[in-house]
């Protein structure tokens, strides 16, 4: 193929696409005169230099596309639905031919006068053309003039792929190179060795340059200098090779969002700024996705339809705006629209009806705050599920992409004005710029990203550093930070206090994952440095707390921190919406929500246990209190029920005897195997939902752990041991005549669960096993222990509940044996399908009772 | 004298089974045991490079090594293999190889030469050896003054993820 050739079909092909763009503009916008007239001038070359190569047939199409171009332009016709259609089908047909050229060297054969007719027709103001299609001819099917018609089908999907001809054939043919002209294709492996060989080679020039700074060699500076400058160029110049605008993924957005309307029966004009802004392809190709999804959805939720619009006293056209620029290392886009904006009443109200929060939340949260909760997965508020959007997984996703590449979304609205998304992703994922901390004699990179400010706590009661309950915090501008000592976590020793530098000065990495915000205590801050993100070696990749590996560039080799990996695990999670009361729990996830019975007993923290442990809240007169062998008992429902106090300085056989006699005690009642116990406290506080969050190791009898339960730190009760306690020698007799109690092995990750479901269910009469993970239950099998039945948790890390139930059906001692699933939320379904026998809430505790009775189909022992 | 090459490791995998083939092999020592790798299977052998520890990391990993430019996962063999810490004031020595598409590097005590065996001449590895020896050894070879441990590069390098 000659050369001139070459050229024209490179030409072309951007012409095409430029085209595309330009008629769906023109659609928009009829009497868009430089629009008109650059789609002339496009068609116009075309023909132009297709008459001087000799090709006849393009020529033909060229021409009577320009003539109907011409007339437009001229205002002596008017710009119609079908016209713009028959354009499109003239620019495809144009397509299809250019492509056949670039393939075989020679325009196809085929028939192009049907289409040349309707153009003439079109012209002469002879529309509508015929009802029926042009029927293709039989060399060349060609595509139909409609409007649905798709172009780049890639991209779309609308429309049937249009036949051989598709622009696809671009990818392969007997000389591709020839449509580009100036460009070739280099395999993206190429660069990315390419990228890696310059990094290194960055890094050796710097060691070169410090070891030449310690020599002093003066005669070296000169060449030297000159070497880094070279390098320095080197590596920019690679990484512009990964760069692409990111007009490349917006390019398919007009006429989908011009499809989306016509759906829809709106208007809609897409406006788009800084489509030459470049990024790394990598970092495009991820935000490819979330950004078309979230032109959809202000497409369809954002913008009124015409007649809304206008009684809105809005121009019937909706207005969305794209635009993007570079700030500093980061890209800034921007999705605006002037639509009706988002209702935070309406999100409120759905946020409490899913359970997302509680009105009283609400009621403390700003406007910002809770137009978040469209973040929150699961979340829509689309009143019904359209083709489009609302089926409730979005923008948690959306969110979830862009942050999971070091970026960040945010939403403004005036309700009834519009909405607008900023989203700042960085340039690229190949270098991020990191702050180097140092702790225990080594240093660590945090993505700057994710760091939010530095503190130096001082003395001052507003950077103080205080604890509670053991748990580090930082009072930060009246927020309580939740502290972590690096140190701690990574379990490096500390350095020995004092010594030849003194006092060892604590520094606090402030860092922000999602709107979860922590502080990492470090000794010391160095300096921010752009590092290049090396992946770990596969075995280090289980650690959660590293991103990745990077060398310095003073040649040493040091871990990256992952900031999400550190909040998971201090059990800060950005499912955690109260951080500032947070209390690391290093045992797993325990994010359940629980109805905690918070009473008043003895002095010191209020004690709360969970409300499901007590079968009855009761109130006895003190008349009522009897003395029967040393301890306190009352007639209870033809029983009598052993009470204790859970005040230990309480004397209740005193009590009882010389107490107030008109006084009422509060008594919380358990059934301990069919037999009650009464737990005497004194004051009963109230009834708490709240996520718990449990501080465990206490050495204090009858204590679990503490946890702050609505603002307060509060010690959880530990029914268990005072269950036991009560009962006593009281039931030793009918305990030990209990045979053969039936065994049960009780599976769950969170050992908070674990100390609550055991005691109780050794209460009520069972052999109680447990084992904290799925893995540990399976090696019991495996060791050949045998049980009654099983009581797993779904969600646990590994295996899981669902793993589990699947394993123990697949064959086994353990097949046929009861399998009862607890679970925080609604997978019945799936949890029937892998082959658990009930499905019981965490932690219901009567219903687990009945479902184990039934299970084991004998009576319990009591 | 027991003939076993199957249970040979080559390296490269290019050599043809020949029982009189010769294979080249890196002999070392580690707590004054002499062993050798195929030399094939080593790529370079580094001394004295710093090595970061790496918080957190199993015992078996000391750290990460700057290889000019790469970051190379540095394997304690001794612990390994089950033998005492090396002396702090020990040279480190280390044997870079690679395993699934990574480097690492195979901290030893000393190396010592390249020897030229025939593989013919390769015996079982004795079964009162540790079950941790038996596991990463292939066979033992009766050189003139002492016996050489053959060590199984792949098998030292299959860590636990």
């Amino acid at each position: 193929m000659d050369d001139l050739l070459a050229e024209f079909l490179t030409e072309t092909s951007e012409s095409l696409s430029e085209l595309d763009l330009a008629v769906v503009r023109l659609e928009r916008a009829p009497d868009d005169q430089p629009t008109l007239s650059l789609i002339f001038r496009l068609v116009h070359t075309i023909k132009g230099t297709c008459g001087f190569l000799g090709l006849p047939r393009l020529e033909r199409v060229a021409h009577a596309s320009e003539t109907v171009l011409d007339r437009l332009r001229n205002g002596s016709l008017s710009v119609s639905g079908e016209g713009i259609g028959l354009i499109l089908s003239a620019i495809d047909r144009i397509r299809l031919i250019v492509d056949t050229i670039s393939r075989t060297g020679a325009e196809p054969d085929g028939n192009d006068g049907e289409l040349i007719a309707e153009l003439i027709a079109l012209a002469e103001g002879r529309m509508p053309v015929p009802a029926t299609p042009a029927p293709a001819p039989a060399s060349i099917p060609l595509p139909t003039p409609t409007l649905a018609l798709d172009p780049v089908p890639p991209s779309t999907g609308a429309a049937a792929p249009p036949p051989a001809s598709a622009p696809a054939a671009n990818d392969h043919g007997a000389d591709p190179a020839a449509s580009r002209g100036q460009t070739i294709r280099v395999s993206v492996d190429v660069l990315e060795t390419l990228m890696t060989l310059v990094s290194e080679l960055v890094l050796t020039r710097n060691q070169f340059l410090q070891q030449l700074r310690a020599s002093g060699n003066a005669e070296l500076t000169g060449p030297v200098q000159r070497l880094s400058h070279l390098t320095t160029e080197l590596q920019e110049g690679v990484m512009k090779t990964r760069m692409q605008p990111i007009g490349n993924v917006w390019n398919m957005l007009p006429r989908q969002v011009r499809d989306l309307a016509h759906d829809l029966g709106k208007r809609v004009d897409l406006v788009m700024h800084g489509a030459e802004t470049e990024l790394d392809r990598q970092v495009l190709e991820l935000i490819k996705d979330p950004l078309t999804h979230m032109i959809r959805n202000s497409a369809d939720h954002g913008l009124e339809g015409p007649e809304e619009r206008q009684r809105a006293g809005k121009p019937p056209v909706g207005t969305i705006t794209l635009s993007a620029r570079h700030e500093g290392g980061h890209v800034v886009i921007e999705i605006e629209d002037d639509g009706r904006g988002i209702d935070v009443r309406r999100i409120a109200d759905k946020a409490i009806a899913q359970g997302l929060s509680t009105r009283a939340q609400i009621d403390s949260m700003s406007d910002d705050e809770i137009r978040r909760f469209i973040f929150q997965p699961g979340f829509s508020t689309a009143a019904a599920v359209t083709s489009v959007s609302g089926r409730g997984v979005g923008m948690d996703v959306v969110k979830t992409n862009i942050e999971q590449i070091g970026g960040l979304i945010e939403l403004h609205s005036v309700f009834g004005k519009g909405s607008r998304f900023l989203i700042k992703i960085p340039l690229t994922l190949a270098i991020v710029s990191a702050l180097i901390v140092g702790v225990a004699g080594e240093r660590f990179a945090i993505p700057q990203a994710s760091v939010i400010e530095v503190v130096l706590p001082g003395t001052q009661s507003d950077t103080r550093m205080e604890t509670i309950d053991g748990a580090a915090v930082l009072r930060l501008r009246d927020r309580l930070l939740p502290l972590i000592r690096l140190s701690t976590l990574l379990q490096l020793p500390d350095p020995p206090d004092g010594g030849a530098t003194g006092k060892r000065t604590d520094m606090v990495a402030v860092i922000g994952i999602g709107s979860v915000r922590l502080g990492l205590i470090v000794d010391g801050v160095f300096d921010t440095e752009e590092i290049v993100v090396k992946p770990v070696a596969n075995v280090l990749r289980h650690i959660p707390l590293f991103g990745g590996n990077t060398i310095l560039e003073d040649g040493a080799v040091i871990m990256i921190l992952d900031p999400t990996g550190i909040a998971r695990h201090a059990g800060l999670d950005a499912a955690r919406k109260d951080t500032a009361r947070a209390v690391a729990e290093e045992d797993g996830d325990t994010d359940q929500r629980l109805d905690m019975l918070l009473v008043r007993a003895g002095i010191g923290a209020p004690k709360a246990l969970p409300l499901s442990l007590i079968s009855r809240l009761e109130t006895f007169a003190a008349d009522r209190l009897e003395v029967s062998g040393g301890r306190v008992v009352v007639q209870y429902r033809d029983d009598l029920m052993p009470i204790i106090s859970l005040d230990e300085t309480v004397d209740m056989p005193h009590l009882a005897l010389h107490g107030d006699r008109k006084a009422v005690h509060p008594v919380l009642v358990f059934d301990n195997g069919g037999k009650p116990v009464g737990l005497m406290v004194e004051e009963i506080l109230d009834v708490v939902n709240t996520a718990l969050h449990v501080e465990f190791g206490t050495d204090r009898q009858g204590v679990l752990g503490a946890a702050v339960i609505a603002g307060r730190a509060t010690d959880i009760i530990d029914a268990a041991f005072w269950l036991t306690r009560a009962a006593g020698n009281w039931f030793r007799a009918t305990a030990a005549a209990a045979t053969a109690k039936p065994r049960l092995l009780v599976i769950d990750d969170s050992s908070f669960f674990r100390q609550l479901v055991a005691p109780s269910l050794s209460a009520a009469g069972y052999d109680v096993t447990v084992a904290d993970s799925a893995e540990k239950a399976l090696a019991m099998r495996e060791a050949g222990r045998s049980f009654d039945a099983i009581v797993s948790d779904i969600e646990m890390p590994g295996l899981g509940g669902l793993g589990f139930a699947r394993k123990v059906r697949e064959g086994g001692s353990w097949v046929d044996m009861p399998l009862l699933a607890l679970t925080g939320s609604d997978t019945v379904q799936e949890a029937r399908s892998a082959g658990f026998t009930d499905t019981i809430r965490k932690f219901e505790r009567d219903t687990l009772l009945s479902s184990l009775k039934q299970c084991l189909s004998q009576p319990i022992a009591a | 004298m027991f003939s076993d090459t199957n249970k040979i490791h080559r390296g490269d995998g290019q050599h043809p089974l020949d029982d009189r083939q010769e294979q080249g092999f890196v002999t070392l020592t580690l707590a004054d045991q002499l062993c050798g790798v195929p030399v094939l299977a080593v790529r370079e052998v580094i001394t004295n490079s710093k090595i970061v520890r790496v918080p957190l990391a199993p015992s078996e990993i000391a750290g990460n090594i700057n290889l000019r430019g790469r970051i190379v996962t540095a394997v304690d063999t001794r612990c390994r293999l089950g033998l005492e810490p090396a002396p702090d004031t020990a040279d480190r020595v280390a044997l870079v190889a690679e395993s699934e598409g990574a480097l690492y590097a195979l901290l030893i005590d000393q190396v010592q030469e390249v020897l030229s065996l025939r593989l013919d001449m390769i015996e079982e590895t004795p079964s009162n050896l540790s079950s941790t020896w038996r596991q990463f050894s292939t066979g033992v070879f009766r050189l003139p003054e002492r016996l050489m441990v053959v060590l199984d590069i792949d098998r030292l390098l299959a860590l636990p993820a």
